[in-house]
C-alpha cells in the first residue's frame, strides 16, 4: 500500500492511494495563494495599479519592468493570475481509478486533473459538494474572465531570471508548473465525470475494496472517507469539524478499528476559537457602522458566511444596526444563498427540523425578505443604484487580487472611518493587503476556521485508535511563529508518519488475509469434526477461482480417468493433480501415557529427556530415540522399518486423525 | 411557659404520642425543641414536667413497644436530653428509669428504628444534652454508652458518625472539667476512668492500620483541641503526639487532611507550649514530607498562626511559592530571580510531578493564587513580601494562558500547552493581579502589568467572566499606579495605558456578549468616577468614541446593560462629558439625556433600568446637576409621579431616597432664605419657610410618603416612615396651635388615608393646605408604626403559641381528610 503525496499544502490535499489493485486519488485542492504574488485584477480602471513604476535590477536593467511592478516595497507580477497545481509527474493521473472529494474546498483542481492528464476514472462527491463546488470554479472563472488581460507574464520565471528577484518572488516552488485559470468548459466537462454519493453509501470499487462517504461536519456535504477491504481499512479524515454550526454533524464512530488514518485538513489558525473570532468580527463590525464607516469582508461565496449571516440575524437588531444595508456581492451570490435552503438532508438536525414547520433553515432568507441584506452579481448593474452608505459588504475573492473586493478597497481604502474585515483563514491578510499600500483603512483578522484544532484532533485520535496515522510533516511539529507550543502538533502513539510533497510513503501495514468464498455444493460435502468443545475442523480439497478480485472455492473436478498409456488429454491439463491425502493429525502426546504404552509392548530400559521444545522418549535396548516436540514428532531408528512402523502405530494412536 | 402554651400543650403531646397521627414536617419538631430550651433557660425544667404531665406522658410513652415514628422517637430523645440537662430533673428522670429505659442498651439502641439515622442521630443529641453534670458522666460509664458512641463514629451516616465524634469530644471535657484536679493533669494514669477510656479508645484507633479509625480519631482530636483549652489538653498531646508523629512515618500517610487540620488545630490552642512539645519541627517535617497538591493548605494554616517561629514561616512559605517558583524557573532565561523563591522551586522532578496531570496543576495553581491573595490581606503576611517575584510569577501565568509567553525550555513548552487558554487559571491570577496593585512594583513591572492586561482585555478568546476580573484588576491597578500621597491624578504611564484602553473599550462596548457589554460599561463609570475631573482623562475619552457608544447602549435590548449604561451616561454627564456637546444655544440637546432618562423610568419593563435612573438622580440632585437645578420642583415632582406608580419596591424605595434628599437640600436652602437664620448655630434646626411646604404639598411629596407608608412592601413603609419622621422633626417649631381634626380638610384627609389602609389606593389626596399635612402628621402614631415595621414580617408566625397552633391545625387537617375518605 502505498499513498503518492501529490500537494503540500496541508488544507489543499491532492494524494494518490494505491491499495489492492486500486488507484485513488484523495481530493484535488488547487494552491492559490500563488495568486498573492500578481496585482490585482481591477473591475474599474484603477490609475494607481496602472500607473505603479515597473521593477528594475540593482543595477538599472529594467528588461523586467513589463512583467514586474513594485509597490510600497513589495513586487508584483503583472499577469493574469496562476495557480500551483498539484504535483503530475510523481504518478501517471491516468491510471487514478477515482477521485473521491471531501468538500468543495478541496476540488478546486478538478478540471486541471481530469481533463489535462488522460484520467478516464469516475469522481464521487457528495451532491452539496458539486453544486457549492461548482459555483466555487464558476465564480472564479468569472473574475477572471470578466477582467481580460492581454499580458501573460512568463520571463520573470526563468530560472536564472528567478534567482534575482527579491523574495518572495525568488523563493516562489515551482513557478515553471504554475497555470492560468480554467475555462468554464473545462469546469462543465469535469464536473460531468462526478457521481453523486449519499452519507454512509457504500460504493464497490472493482470487488476490490469498497468506499463510503461519511459526514465530517465542516460543510455542507462535507465528508470523510472510508476504504476498506473484507481486511484492511483505511479512513481518510480531511476538513472535519466538531463545532455545531449549520452541517450534519460529524460522524466518529465509523472511523474506528482503521489500520491507516489519513489525517488532513485541520485547522489553519489552531490558536483561534472561532467563537471569539465571530464576537471579534460582531464588534468591530458593529463598531465601524457605528461610526460611519463601511465594512468589507473579503469571503468565498458558501461556507462561513452563511454561519455569519445568522449571528449578524441575531446580532444587529440588539447592535443597533437594522438600518445598515448589508451587500453580498458575487456572481454566484444569488445560487449560493438558495441551494443552501434547499440541501435540507445536509445540514444539522435543528436547521433540518426548521424545514418541517415548514421554514427557510438558514435565516438570511428573513434578512433578504426584510431587505436588510441584498445581494448582486457584480457592482455593475442594479447595485450601483441601490447603493448605501454605510454599509456592510461580503464580497470576494479572499485573496483580494480578484473579483469585487478589489473595487471596494481601491474605494474605501483611503478613509479610516472604513474596515476590512479578514474571516477566510486561506490567506496571509498582510500579504493581501500587500498591493494596496499604503492602506488609511483599518484592517482587522478574525480568522474563523471551524476545521478541527489539535486538542480535538488528540481526543478523536484516542476515540477511534486507528493503527497508524499518516498526516502533512506540518502537523508533526509546532508551527514555525511558535516553536515552543508542543501542544500544536498531532501527539499520538505510534507517532504519525508525516508527508510532504511529492513524496511517496510505503504505509507500514501488511494485508494479510483475504476473503475466500465457498461453493455451497463443497461445503456440502465437508465433513467436521469436533476437535475442541466448540472447534470443528475439515480438510477442504478444491480448485481456487480468482476473478475479478474475488476468491472462490469450487469442488474439485473428478478424479481424472486412469491415464492412459499414451497421452494425457489436453482439457486434463487444467485441473491440477488432485492426490489421494493422507488423513491430517492433531492432539498432544502425554509423555508418560506414551512411556506405559511403550512398555506394554516391551518396550524396556526407557528413559525421557526433557528438551527445550519438548521430550526425547529413548530407548536403549533398542537404539531408538522419539522426539516429541509440540508441531512435530520423529523416530529415529538405524534402519529398522518394522521397528519404526511399530512406534509409529503407537504414536498415532494418541493422536486424532481427521 | 405562657398560659396559652400551657392549654395548648397537652393536645400536642396526645398528637405526638398518637402513632396515627403523622406529624409531616420536621421543621416544626425542630422549632418545638427550639422553644423548649428557651423555656427552659428561665425555667425549672423539674417542675415543668411536674407541671405539665402531658409532657412525662408523652416522654414514657414510647418506652412502650409501639409503632411511632422514627421523627418523634428521635425528637423525645433529644428533648429527654434537654430536660436532663438539669442535674434535679435528670435524678428525677433516672428514678423513673426512663432514661436507662431510652439511652440503655434497652432502649433506642433495640428497637427497630435504630437502622433509621434520625433516631441515632437523636439518640446522640439527647446525650450531648444531658452530659452537662457528674451524674450524667456516671450515667454515661454505667449505661455502656460510650462503646455505643465508639461503634458510631464509624456509622454510615456522616452526619451521626461526626456527631459521635463530637459527642465523645463533650464527654471528654466534662470528665476532665469535674475529674482531674490541678496536680494530676499531667499523669493520664490519674484521670477519670471514663476520660481514660476516651482516651485509650483513641489511641488504639491512632495505631490502627485501618484509615477510616485513623481519621475517625483525628477527627475527635482536631475537635478537642479547638475546643478545649484548659491545661490538661496540654497533657493529652504528650501522650498522643508519638502515636501521631508515626503516622507520618507510614507510606502513603493516612488521613492526610484530617491530620493536617489536626496540626493545625493543636497550634491554635493557647494553652500548649509549643516549642516544648514538639511541634513546630512535626509541622516542618509535615511540610516537607507532603506533596505541593497536599501541602498548600497547611502551609497557608501555619503561616497564619500567630506565634510561629521564623524558621517554619519561611518554610511553609516557601511550599505555598513552589508552584509560582517552577513557573518562574520554567519561563525565565535569566538564572532565578534573586530575593523569592530562591531554592523553593525544587527538583525538576518535582515539575514532571506537579504537571503530570493537567487538572491537578491547573487546581494547584488555583488554590496557590487563593492562598497567597488571602494572604496578602492578613496582618500575618509574610514580610518582606515578595512583591516582585510574585508580579512576576502571575505576569507570566497570564501570558501562559494567553498563548503570548514564549519559553525556550521544554518545560516552559509544556506549561503553555497545559495553561493555554485555561479560564480558570486566568480568572484566579486576574484576581491575585488585583490584589498586587497593593504593593509597590518597579516602574518596568507595572507596563508590563499594563500591557497584559491590554492583552487580555483585546483578545478575542478572553472569556465574559475573564473580561469582568480583567476590567476589576485594571482598575485597581491605575488606582495604585503610583503612590503618591493625597494625589489622585493619573500617572503619565496610566495616561497612555488609557490612550490604548479606550480604542478597546469601544470594540467591547459593541461585543455581542451582553455580559462583555455590561462590565464594560461598569468599569468606564468606575474610571469616570474616579478620573472624570481630570482634563487629561476628559481629553483621552472625548478624543474616543466611548462616550457615543454607551449612551447608544441606552437602547440594548438587554435590560441589565441598560441599567450599566445609565449609570455611565449618568456619570458622563455629570462630569460634563456626555457625546453630545452641551450648549446655552441648545438647550433641548443639554436636557436630551434627562428626558432619555425620564423617558426610560416611565415606560421601561425591566426594574433594573428604572432603578439605575433613580440611582443616577438622587446622585444628581445631591451633586446638584445643572439639568437638575435648572427647575428642581419639576424635577422631584416629574420623578416622583413617575415613581408611585412603579410596580418594582425597589424603585419606589429609591424613589423615598430622593425625596429625602431633596428635602434635606431645600431645607437647607428654605434656612437660607432668611437672612436672620445665617448666623445662627446649626444645632437650632431651622424650620423651613411656610412655602416650602406650600411647595411640598404641591409636588406632591407629601401624598406620595402617605403611600409609601402604607406600602405593602416593608422596606419601603419604613423609608416612607423615617422620612415622615424627619419631615414631622422639622416642621414642629413651625406648627401653629391647631391639632389635628382642627383643619377644614384633614379630616378628608384621615377618611382618605383610612380608605387606604383598607386597600383602596386609588383615590387622591386631593389639594391640600400645609397645615392639614402638618396636623395629619402629628396625628400619625409615626414611632409605634416604625417600631411594628422594625419586627421582621413574620414575627407574629414565629410565636411559640402560633407553632403550636399551625402543629395541631395540621393534624386536624389530617382528620378532616380522614373522614372524607368515608
Amino acid at each position: 500500500m502505498k499513498l503518492y503525496c501529490l500537494s503540500g499544502h496541508p488544507t489543499l490535499p491532492c494524494n494518490v492511494l494505491k491499495f489492492k489493485s486500486t488507484t485513488i486519488m484523495l481530493d484535488c485542492g488547487l494552491d492559490m495563494t500563488s495568486t498573492l504574488n500578481f496585482l490585482p485584477l481591477p473591475l474599474v480602471q484603477s490609475p494607481r495599479l496602472s500607473n505603479l513604476p515597473g521593477w528594475s535590477l540593482k543595477d538599472g536593467n529594467a528588461f523586467l519592468d513589463k512583467e514586474l511592478k513594485e509597490c510600497s516595497g513589495h513586487v508584483f507580477v503583472d499577469s493574469v493570475p496562476e495557480f500551483c497545481l498539484p504535483e503530475t509527474e510523481l504518478i501517471d493521473l491516468s491510471t487514478v481509478d477515482v477521485i473521491l472529494i471531501s468538500n468543495y474546498h478541496c476540488m478546486m483542481a478538478l478540471p486541471y486533473i481530469t481533463e489535462h492528464t488522460g484520467f478516464t476514472g469516475t469522481v464521487y462527491a457528495t451532491e452539496p459538494t458539486m453544486q457549492i463546488g461548482r459555483l466555487l470554479m464558476e465564480e472564479l472563472v468569472n473574475f477572471i474572465e470578466r477582467v481580460p488581460k492581454a499580458q501573460s507574464a512568463s520571463l520573470w520565471k526563468n530560472k536564472d531570471v528567478q534567482r534575482l528577484l527579491p523574495s518572495p518572488l525568488k523563493d516562489a516552488v515551482e513557478v515553471s508548473t504554475w497555470r492560468r485559470c480554467y475555462t468554464m468548459q473545462e469546469v462543465n466537462s469535469a464536473l460531468s465525470k462526478i457521481q453523486l454519493v449519499g452519507y454512509s453509501q457504500k460504493i464497490e470499487l472493482f470487488g476490490a475494496v469498497q468506499v463510503t462517504p461519511l459526514s465530517s461536519g465542516y460543510a455542507l456535504g462535507s465528508s470523510n472517507w472510508i476504504i476498506q477491504s473484507h481486511y484492511e481499512k483505511v479512513s481518510y479524515v480531511s476538513g472535519s469539524s466538531l463545532l455545531t454550526t449549520h452541517p450534519q454533524p460529524m460522524d466518529q464512530a465509523s472511523l474506528k478499528n482503521s489500520d491507516v488514518l489519513v489525517l488532513t485538513g485541520l485547522t489553519q489558525i489552531p490558536t483561534a476559537n472561532p467563537d471569539g473570532m465571530v464576537g471579534e468580527f460582531c464588534s468591530n463590525l458593529a463598531l465601524t457602522v457605528r461610526n460611519g464607516g463601511n465594512v468589507l469582508v473579503p469571503c468565498y461565496p458558501s461556507g462561513v458566511i452563511y454561519d455569519l449571516l445568522e449571528c449578524l440575524y441575531q446580532y444587529i437588531d440588539s447592535a443597533g444596526l437594522s438600518n445598515i444595508p448589508f451587500y453580498f456581492i458575487s456572481p454566484v451570490a444569488n445560487s449560493s444563498l438558495e441551494f443552501s435552503q434547499i440541501f435540507a438532508e445536509w445540514l444539522c438536525h435543528n436547521k433540518q427540523s426548521k424545514v418541517y414547520l415548514p421554514e427557510p433553515p438558514f435565516p438570511h432568507a428573513e434578512l433578504i425578505q426584510t431587505n436588510k441584506l441584498k445581494h448582486y452579481p457584480s457592482i455593475h448593474g442594479d447595485f450601483s443604484n441601490d447603493f448605501r452608505q454605510p454599509c456592510v459588504v461580503f464580497t470576494g475573492h479572499p485573496s483580494l487580487r480578484f473579483g469585487d473586493v478589489v473595487h471596494f478597497m481601491e474605494l474605501w481604502g483611503k478613509s479610516s472611518l472604513n474596515t476590512v474585515i479578514f474571516t477566510e483563514p486561506d490567506f496571509s491578510y498582510l500579504e493581501a493587503l500587500a498591493p494596496y499600500q499604503p492602506l488609511a483603512m483599518k484592517c482587522t483578522y478574525c480568522p474563523i476556521d471551524t476545521r478541527l484544532n489539535f486538542i480535538q484532533v488528540s481526543k478523536l485520535l484516542k476515540e477511534v485508535q486507528p493503527l497508524h496515522v499518516v498526516c502533512p510533516e506540518q502537523y508533526t511539529q509546532p508551527p514555525p511563529a511558535q516553536s515552543h507550543r508542543m501542544d500544536l502538533m498531532i501527539d499520538c502513539q505510534p507517532p504519525a508518519m508525516s508527508y510532504r510533497r511529492a513524496e511517496v510513503l510505503a504505509l507500514p501495514f501488511k494485508r494479510r488475509y483475504e476473503k475466500i468464498e465457498i461453493m455451497p455444493e463443497l461445503a456440502d460435502s465437508l465433513v467436521p469434526m469436533e476437535i475442541k468443545p466448540g472447534i470443528s475442523l475439515a480438510t477442504v480439497s478444491a480448485v481456487l477461482h480468482t476473478k475479478d478480485n474475488k476468491h472462490v472455492l469450487q469442488p474439485p473436478p473428478r478424479p481424472a480417468q486412469p491415464p492412459s498409456s499414451k497421452k494425457r488429454k489436453r482439457v486434463s491439463e487444467d485441473v491440477p493433480d488432485c492426490k489421494v491425502l493422507k488423513p491430517l493429525l492433531s492432539g498432544s502426546i502425554p509423555v508418560e501415557q506414551f512411556v506405559q504404552t511403550l512398555e506394554k509392548h516391551g518396550f524396556s530400559d526407557i528413559k525421557v529427556e526433557d528438551t527445550a521444545k519438548g521430550h526425547i522418549v529413548l530407548l536403549q535396548e533398542a537404539e531408538t530415540l522419539i522426539q516429541i516436540e509440540e508441531d512435530s514428532t520423529h523416530i529415529i531408528c538405524d534402519n529398522d522399518e518394522t521397528l519404526r512402523v511399530r512406534l509409529r502405530d503407537l504414536v498415532l494412536r494418541f493422536l486424532q486423525k481427521f | 411557659m405562657d398560659p396559652e402554651c400551657a392549654r395548648l400543650l397537652p393536645a400536642l403531646c396526645a398528637v405526638l404520642a398518637d402513632p396515627r397521627q403523622l406529624v409531616a414536617d420536621d421543621t416544626c419538631l425542630e422549632k418545638l425543641l427550639d422553644w423548649f430550651k428557651t423555656v427552659m433557660e428561665t425555667e425549672c425544667s423539674l417542675h415543668l414536667l411536674q407541671d405539665h404531665p402531658c409532657l412525662m406522658e408523652l416522654l414514657s410513652h414510647v418506652l412502650k413497644p409501639q409503632d411511632i415514628s422514627p421523627r418523634v422517637l428521635s425528637f423525645v430523645l433529644r428533648l429527654v436530653g434537654i430536660f436532663a440537662a438539669q442535674e434535679d430533673c435528670f435524678q428525677y428522670l433516672q428514678q423513673g428509669e426512663l432514661l436507662l429505659g431510652l439511652f440503655g442498651e434497652t432502649g433506642a439502641l433495640s428497637w427497630a428504628a435504630w437502622n433509621m439515622p434520625s433516631v441515632r442521630s437523636g439518640w446522640i443529641q439527647g446525650l450531648c444534652s444531658l452530659a452537662q453534670h457528674p451524674s450524667a458522666l456516671h450515667f454515661l460509664a454505667d449505661s455502656g454508652a460510650v462503646d455505643t458512641i465508639f461503634a458510631l463514629q464509624g456509622d454510615p451516616s456522616l452526619f451521626v458518625a461526626s456527631a459521635a465524634s463530637q459527642l465523645l469530644v463533650h464527654i471528654l471535657a466534662l470528665a476532665m472539667q469535674g475529674g482531674a484536679s490541678g496536680s494530676s493533669i499531667s499523669e493520664a494514669a490519674a484521670w477519670p476512668v471514663c476520660a481514660q477510656k476516651i482516651v485509650n479508645h483513641v489511641e488504639e484507633s491512632l495505631h490502627s492500620k485501618a484509615t477510616p479509625q485513623v481519621t475517625q480519631a483525628l477527627n475527635v482530636l482536631t475537635t478537642t483541641f479547638g475546643r478545649c483549652h484548659s491545661p490538661w489538653t496540654g497533657a493529652l498531646w504528650g501522650r498522643l503526639s508519638p502515636p501521631v508523629a508515626c503516622l507520618f512515618e507510614r507510606d502513603p500517610i493516612p488521613a492526610v487532611h484530617s491530620l493536617m487540620d489536626l496540626l493545625l488545630s493543636v497550634a491554635r490552642s493557647p494553652v500548649l507550649n509549643f516549642a516544648a512539645c514538639g511541634l513546630w519541627e512535626m509541622l516542618a517535617q509535615t511540610l516537607s514530607r507532603l506533596s505541593p497538591t497536599q501541602a498548600g493548605p497547611l502551609a497557608l494554616g501555619t503561616l497564619k498562626l500567630q506565634h510561629c517561629p521564623q524558621e517554619l514561616r519561611t518554610q511553609a512559605f516557601g511550599v505555598l511559592l513552589q508552584p509560582l517558583a517552577c513557573i518562574l524557573k520554567a519561563t525565565t532565561q535569566a538564572p532565578g530571580p534573586p530575593g523569592l523563591l530562591e531554592g523553593t522551586a525544587g527538583s525538576s522532578l518535582t515539575v514532571d510531578a506537579l504537571l503530570s496531570s493537567k487538572s491537578a496543576f491547573v487546581g494547584l495553581l488555583c488554590q496557590t493564587l487563593a492562598h497567597l491573595e488571602e494572604l496578602q490581606m492578613l496582618p500575618q503576611c509574610p514580610c518582606p513580601w515578595p512583591q516582585v517575584p510574585l508580579l512576576e510569577a502571575t505576569v507570566t501565568i497570564l501570558r501562559l494562558c494567553d498563548g503570548s509567553a514564549n519559553p525556550s525550555s521544554s518545560v516552559g513548552g509544556r506549561l503553555c500547552g497545559t495553561l493555554g487558554g485555561c479560564v480558570r487559571v486566568q480568572r484566579a491570577a486576574l484576581d491575585f493581579l488585583g490584589t498586587l496593585s497593593q504593593g509597590t512594583s518597579p516602574l518596568e513591572l507595572v507596563l508590563e502589568v499594563f500591557s497584559v492586561l491590554l492583552k487580555t482585555l483585546e483578545s478575542p478568546e478572553s472569556s465574559p467572566t475573564v473580561l469582568k476580573k480583567t476590567f476589576q484588576a485594571t482598575l485597581r491597578w491605575l488606582q495604585n499606579s503610583h503612590k503618591i500621597p493625597n494625589c489622585s491624578d493619573l500617572s503619565p504611564d496610566a495616561l497612555l495605558f488609557l490612550g490604548e484602553l479606550f480604542p478597546i473599550l469601544q470594540k467591547r462596548l459593541c461585543s455581542p456578549c451582553w455580559e462583555v457589554r455590561d462590565s464594560a460599561l461598569e468599569f468606564l463609570t468606575h474610571l469616570i468616577r474616579h478620573w472624570g475631573g481630570q482634563a487629561d482623562f476628559k481629553e483621552a475619552l472625548h478624543s474616543s468614541e466611548v462616550p457615543t457608544l454607551a449612551c447608544q447602549l441606552l437602547q440594548d435590548p438587554e435590560s441589565y446593560v441598560r441599567a450599566s449604561a445609565v449609570g455611565a451616561a449618568g456619570q458622563l454627564s455629570s462630569r460634563g462629558l456626555q457625546a453630545t456637546p452641551t450648549s446655552p444655544e441648545n438647550p433641548q440637546a443639554q436636557q436630551g439625556l434627562l428626558m432619555d432618562f425620564m423617558h426610560i423610568l416611565s415606560t421601561d419593563s425591566e426594574g433594573f433600568p428604572r432603578r439605575a435612573v433613580l440611582r443616577v438622580f438622587t446622585e444628581w440632585l445631591r451633586d446638584g446637576h445643572a439639568d437638575v437645578i435648572r427647575d428642581t420642583e419639576w424635577f422631584v415632582a416629574t420623578v416622583l409621579q413617575a415613581v408611585s406608580r412603579d410596580l418594582d419596591w425597589e424603585v419606589r424605595m429609591q424613589g423615598l431616597e430622593l425625596a429625602q434628599v431633596f428635602l434635606i437640600q431645600a431645607m437647607g436652602r428654605s434656612s437660607l432664605h432668611c437672612p436672620y437664620t445665617v448666623g445662627l448655630p446649626e444645632a437650632t434646626s431651622p424650620s423651613p419657610h411656610p412655602e416650602f411646604l406650600q411647595t411640598l404639598c404641591r409636588l406632591p411629596l407629601f401624598e406620595f410618603a402617605f403611600c409609601a407608608l402604607l406600602d405593602c412592601d416593608r422596606p419601603v413603609a419604613q423609608k416612607a416612615c423615617d422620612l415622615l419622621l424627619f419631615l414631622r422633626d422639622k416642621t414642629t417649631s413651625c406648627s401653629g396651635p391647631q391639632e389635628a381634626g382642627d383643619s377644614p380638610n384633614s379630616a378628608s384627609v384621615e377618611a382618605v388615608l383610612q380608605r387606604w389602609r383598607e386597600g383602596e389606593q386609588g383615590q387622591p389626596l386631593g389639594d391640600l393646605e400645609p397645615e392639614a399635612m402638618l396636623a395629619i402628621l402629628r396625628s400619625l402614631d409615626l414611632e409605634g408604626l416604625q417600631g411594628k415595621l422594625a419586627k421582621s414580617s413574620d414575627h407574629m408566625e414565629k410565636s411559640p403559641q402560633s407553632l403550636l397552633q399551625d402543629m395541631l391545625a395540621t393534624v386536624g387537617i389530617l382528620e378532616e381528610n380522614e373522614a372524607d375518605c368515608y
